[in-house]
């Protein structure tokens, strides 16, 4: 298939692991930031086939991941209400609130709907207009021009029974937090393909310049994967930094200029809180002025909501390079996809779901067996 | 206020909500929860040998009913009965209806087992409102698809439900078939060493479903894959008598029944992503969706599992028959990590295959 076959082909992927064997010549932490990667990463067996000396650790790309659990009450809650319609896509709908989820408000007799594009939603608020259709926005800076698209159109249209519970973070903060992290570990990044399509590779320069990291945009597919980690074991090994462009194909330098252009019209950076790392300075948007009334937040009053914490679960830590799915106690026992204790099981892309789904009882990687060995010695 | 990223060692996140005190629509996807649901609820209600077989039918050996002496099992035809019921939306899709799809699935399940499909008995529940055109559509199809299956419609049921109580058409099937003597096909004769084959692509039916669904629709030439497999079967099985286990990969795709092979029995699989027959539309779809060919469903399809020596005759068979013609040997059953599923991927790494643990759901990005 086209743009598809040739990024799977197994002679080019030998030839990349070989470059990559050949190059390297000591350890390095590299972090994959979207957890589309982690999902391709573990789904091709790509960090098995690695020279031990890589350590592939997982970022805080996975927006379902991320997203705070009072959010997702307030979703639940917002979603009960009988005169409303709740769409979201459908990896938001499993994900364990408080006390509910949206699957379960849908199986209790709740509108909740799963879409696949926020202009559906357009499309469900113009032919219920006596429904208050509401519309989860969550997602990093891929998803949001597509939501700001939905409230432009909400608002040219009238369509006063739109709103949207808005939930959307910014990459490069969350790059930022992991390195100024007393923790941190990650010494080269593979950034968000997609991400970029959007927004360019500006910031990722001064992020990359800042705090002396080499940076290789990248995409999805296992041979943009292996080009990724090849392009930036290269540039660690020769001490550089700087941002490489491996995903050119769907990346240009300055972005898409007309979704920015669109977000900054139907958006503010704000503070965001992250869920497991905390509140991190301008990584979110939250709605401009222009578009307050489409707020969800404001529109319904929602209670104080109480969140619970669990002591076991370290989606955090996972989030942040900090520990591996394996490093959980839980992992893979009383935490599976049935019963997720955090969203990094529960979410498709979360890492601790792709190392459930796609490698529990499998062998660690080698990259893993010998930072195991290393931390025995 | 502004907190600072706060150090790993504190971090943390909440509880799950597992409740399961309603039905949600994952116990119905054919993955873990259609299982537990099975486990915990009908099999402990129902407890008979029959049905903890858990094959997709119940066979019944008639002689211990009867008055007949034998003492082998085996050298007497065997009864099959089965029963299945179809909810599909839309009614009406690329390459069927509801109704093919509902004498399909319960003939498939009868001939997965090695019988011969005989007799089907329909119960129609139908919300009011319905256009008796659409009816007289399905009704149509069905008696199509009984008379290419070779099969009978017997009896029957009609119900009718208050407008917004239906989806337009419910129907559920029931069969009985012969299982001829001396043959038994049943997930515990499988052992390590047997060979998997596929009959042909999969995923075809799912996602043409998809590609019609409400809010989704995209433009494709992808069919629905439905149809009776009695005569593959009944070819296969005069071709290779040996064949150890049939199943039909419906919901839950490929990695559901390969999934329950390696838990019954206690042994592993392993198989090659790049044997898995995938169109290229299907591949597509996938992609744009975020979902997995190996998780979707199939209405015309099957999963044999048979002695490595007999393999190539029974993939040429396949091969030469016109539901079969895509057939591949996806794998095989293994000593190796039991109970696991693994597949190695395109560029050479292993991974696990898990059994779904619900409906399939479309990513963010």
């Amino acid at each position: 298939m086209k743009y598809q076959d040739e990024y799977r082909d197994p002679v080019a992927a030998q030839n990349l692991l070989r470059a990559i064997h050949n190059t390297i010549s000591q350890p390095w932490t590299i972090m994959e930031v979207c957890g589309g990667q982690t999902h391709s990463i573990v789904r091709y067996g790509i960090d098995q086939l690695l020279p031990p000396e890589i350590e592939l650790v997982h970022g805080p790309g996975c927006p379902v991941c991320v997203t705070p659990l009072e959010l997702i009450d307030k979703a639940v809650d917002i979603a009960s209400r009988p005169d409303v319609t709740f769409c979201s896509f459908g990896d938001m709908l499993r994900v364990p609130g408080s006390r509910s989820d949206l699957l379960a408000v849908k199986a209790n007799g709740g509108d909740v709907r799963i879409i696949y594009s926020p202009l559906d939603c357009l499309k469900i608020a113009a032919r219920n207009p006596a429904r208050t259709v509401v519309f989860f926005a969550v997602g990093f800076e891929t998803t949001a021009p597509a939501n700001a698209m939905a409230l432009w159109q909400a608002k040219r249209r009238g369509l006063d029974n739109f709103a949207v519970l808005v939930s959307h973070v910014l990459v490069p903060p969350a790059m930022t937090a992991v390195l100024q992290s007393p923790n941190n570990r990650v010494q080269g990044f593979l950034g968000a393909g997609h991400v970029c399509s959007v927004m360019g590779c500006q910031e990722y320069r001064d992020l990359a310049r800042q705090f002396h990291v080499p940076i290789v945009v990248t995409g999805f597919e296992p041979l943009d994967l292996l080009e990724g980690i090849y392009r930036c074991v290269r540039m660690l090994e020769n001490h550089e930094i700087g941002v490489e462009n491996q995903y050119a194909r769907a990346v240009p330098t300055i972005g898409n200029p007309a979704s920015q252009k669109l977000l900054q019209e139907v958006f503010e950076v704000t503070d965001r809180m992250w869920r497991g790392i905390g509140t991190i300075p301008r990584s979110g948007y939250r709605l401009s002025a222009m578009y307050a009334d489409f707020d969800a937040e404001q529109r319904f009053s929602l209670a104080r909501i109480d969140t619970s914490e669990s002591s076991q679960c370290i989606s955090g830590a996972i989030l942040q390079g900090g520990k591996k799915p394996y490093d959980c106690p839980i992992f893979g026992t009383a935490c599976t996809p049935a019963s997720p204790q955090g969203a990094t099981m529960v979410s498709s892309e979360g890492a601790c779901a792709a190392y459930y789904n796609y490698r529990r009882r499998l062998s660690p990687s080698n990259a893993e067996l010998s930072n195991r060995q290393v931390q025995q010695t | 206020m502004i907190a600072t990223p706060m150090d790993f060692d504190e971090l943390s996140c909440p509880l799950p909500n597992t409740l399961a005190d309603h039905i949600q629509l994952g116990h119905g996807s054919g993955g873990k929860l259609t299982n537990d649901l099975i486990k915990q609820l009908f099999l402990p209600a129902f407890d008979n040998n029959l049905l903890s077989a858990l094959e997709d039918q119940a066979t019944i050996q008639l002689n211990r009913w009867t008055e007949s002496k034998s003492s082998s099992p085996f050298d007497a035809a065997r009864l099959a009965f089965t029963t299945d019921s179809f909810v599909v939306r839309p009614l009406f899709f690329p390459g069927g209806d509801i109704g093919q799809l509902a004498v399909h699935g319960t003939v498939n399940d009868l001939a997965v087992g090695g019988a011969e499909p005989k007799f089907l008995s329909a119960a129609f529940i139908l919300e009011e409102g319905l256009p008796l055109t659409d009816l007289a559509r399905i009704v149509i199809s069905m008696k199509t698809a009984c008379e290419a299956a070779g099969v009978q419609m017997v009896t029957g049921d009609t119900k009718v439900v208050d407008r917004g109580k239906g989806d337009g058409v419910f129907i559920t099937t029931s069969g009985i078939g012969i299982v001829p003597a001396g043959r038994s096909l049943s997930i515990r004769h499988v052992q390590p060493g047997d060979c998997i084959l596929v009959s042909g692509t999969v995923g075809d039916h799912g996602m043409s479903i998809m590609s019609v669904r409400e809010g989704l629709e995209f433009t494709t030439v992808l069919k629905s894959d439905n149809a009776s497999l009695n005569s593959l079967t009944r070819a296969m099985l005069a071709a290779c008598p040996g064949i150890h286990w049939m199943r039909d990969p419906t919901r839950g795709g490929v990695a559901a029944v390969l999934n329950e092979l390696v838990s019954a029995v206690n042994l592993g699989v392993k198989i090659e992503e790049t044997a898995l027959p995938v169109r290229p539309e299907v591949r597509a779809a996938c992609e744009m969706l975020g979902m997995d060919p190996l998780y979707v469903a199939n209405e015309g399809k099957l999963i044999a599992v048979v002695p490595p020596d007999q393999t190539d005759r029974l993939l040429n068979t396949m091969r030469e028959h016109p539901l079969g013609a895509n057939a591949a040997i996806l794998g095989e059953v293994t000593t190796d990590h039991p109970g696991i599923v693994v597949m190695k991927s395109v560029i050479g790494g292993e991974r696990i295959v898990t059994m779904p643990a619900g409906e399939q759901l479309p990513r963010i990005c």
